[in-house]
């Protein structure tokens, strides 16, 4: 085999196995930093080992038995350190979790550790990339903008606080799964989110290391849980938006709006199969969550092959629906913007307006306003929300956006 | 595993009695589920003393070792086999004591 292909091969089972190696070494081991360090120790012996002995018939095996060795060494010379043999006070499960058929995946227990909702949320978001999805310290530090060593110690914390107060190394009881689910859920369309719309001067607005590895998570939980709505609501709503990544900011770097996208390059298979996911949560007949509800919206807008045939009262309408299960404020914004479209900018007005209170800090709160006065000829009051928009927006993509349109204002 | 749940407050108001009655069943609960260990209110901080005797003379200062704005006012001790169920347990006391808590294992 090629070099080329050696190093491709072990990308492979980097993305293919790192959470199944970490996941079975945390379970036999009982210790996650044990676990990640073998794992990534085995890894970086798969880069030395690989290219002169050949790619070993099943890689996954291969870096299990391998990191496993690696544990047991580092147990074993901590031991002779003396005074360690503490380390060992494993990670609880005397518990076996109920038959779940498909959830019974070693991976799941790790996923569910590490969003715990007694981490705190950005915590959470660090050592699932870090535990399940195997990026690096750096990586996840370069991603958010902070740091390394504040992701290093926001990981060894955690760990730490994990072995403490015994957080469990489990799937939740029935009983508790949905809720739970929602909390990983919650990572990973934060991780989603942060990078389609990227925070931070000098920062490429649109992330897609974050957004592919988010979708690539996502995928892997949907492969767990296939029965789950909300599962397949937020895999169909990244996969509708990331669709139209391309499409969303414009050579010049400057946001171009769902209305002035060009339709005819967003990602024909992403769409196809967020609209089959849709359509496969539609015939479950089940009252859909937050996620379905957003992803049906994602669905009405790219089922529309020129936007002046979107169909503005099925995105009202599935908007009113998402307000009775969320009633935040952005909900309320982002309905207000089809009502724009449905029922004329004065109308949308009156009900943005009516968010100033709760919104008032929000750049697309001022974004949103400045456009319906553009629209009604108020020019004056919307240059002054345009400013507004422009001092309180993070990304660079969308300053570019607000900043040629308050010019166009003239 | 056992954990120290400690009630917070910001208020010198004593639970009443209401919360009282509650805080009993929550109790009787916890006793009759074996994760009861131990249980207590205490009075407010400006009645402590603290005492320091590592150089050799005991010192007493009057008042509390840290002044906050929120502060101790009780506590459980509870048997649990780990943070979940921990957790749901301190969820049940802080709605009977109708008192923030805070879950911290112990060692």
């Amino acid at each position: 085999m090629s070099l080329a292909g050696v190093h491709e091969a072990v990308t492979r089972a980097h993305h293919e196995e790192w959470a199944r190696v970490v996941a079975a070494l945390t379970r036999r081991f009982g210790d996650l930093d044990i676990a990640e360090e073998a794992a990534a120790e085995a890894f970086a012996t798969a880069v030395q080992r690989w290219p002169a002995d050949g790619v070993p018939p099943n890689p996954g095996a291969w870096l299990t038995t391998t990191a496993n060795r690696k544990a047991i060494d580092r147990i074993r010379r901590e031991n002779k350190l003396g005074g360690k043999q503490k380390k060992a006070q494993l990670l609880y499960d005397d518990d076996p979790p109920e038959p779940l058929g498909a959830i019974e995946d070693e991976r799941l227990r790790l996923i569910f550790t590490c969003c715990h909702p007694a981490l705190a949320m950005e915590t959470r978001v660090a050592l699932t990339l870090r535990m399940v999805g195997g990026l690096t310290v750096p990586e996840i530090a370069r991603a958010f903008l902070v740091q390394e060593t504040t992701v290093g110690q926001r990981i060894t914390r955690a760990k730490a606080k994990i072995k403490a107060a015994r957080i469990p190394y489990r799937v939740p009881s029935a009983e508790d799964l949905p809720a739970r689910v929602c909390g990983v859920l919650a990572v990973l369309f934060l991780v989603f989110n942060e990078g389609y719309l990227a925070t931070g001067p000098g920062t490429d607005p649109v992330r897609h290391d974050l957004t592919a590895e988010a979708i690539r998570l996502t995928r892997l939980i949907r492969a767990l849980m296939p029965d789950d709505g909300e599962v397949a609501g937020l895999l169909a709503l990244m996969l509708l938006t990331e669709a139209r990544r391309t499409a969303r900011v414009s050579a010049d770097g400057e946001l171009v709006t769902l209305v002035e996208q060009d339709r005819g390059t967003w990602d024909a298979a992403l769409v196809a199969e967020g609209h089959r996911l849709v359509r496969e949560r539609l015939a479950a007949g089940v009252a859909p969550g937050r996620y379905q509800i957003l992803a049906a919206i994602s669905a009405v807008h790219t089922s529309a092959r020129d936007v002046r045939d979107t169909d503005w009262s099925q995105v009202v309408a599935l908007y009113d629906q998402l307000v009775r299960i969320d009633p935040s404020p952005i909900i309320a914004l982002n309905r207000a913007i089809a009502v724009a479209e449905l029922d004329g900018p004065e109308v949308a007005l009156a009900a943005v307006d009516r968010l100033e209170h709760k919104l008032a800090g929000y750049h697309a709160y001022h974004a949103t306003r400045a456009d319906l006065l553009r629209r009604l000829g108020r020019s004056h009051e919307s240059r002054a929300a345009y400013d507004k928009a422009i001092e309180l927006a993070g990304n660079t993509a969308e300053t570019a956006y607000l900043t040629r349109r308050r010019a166009q204002l003239g | 595993m056992q954990y120290l749940v400690s009630v917070i407050t910001d208020s010198p108001e004593l639970a009443t009695a209401d919360e009282m009655a509650t805080i009993d069943v929550f109790n009787d609960r916890l006793q009759a589920e074996g994760h009861w260990v131990f249980a207590g209110g205490l009075a407010v901080p400006s009645a402590a003393t603290v005492v320091d005797n590592r150089g050799g003379e005991a010192m007493f200062t009057d008042g509390p070792f840290l002044e906050s704005k929120e502060y101790l006012i009780g506590f459980w001790v509870m048997e649990a086999a780990d943070l979940d169920v921990a957790l749901k347990l301190a969820a049940e006391g802080s709605k009977a004591c109708n008192r923030k808590v805070e879950v911290r294992p112990f060692l």
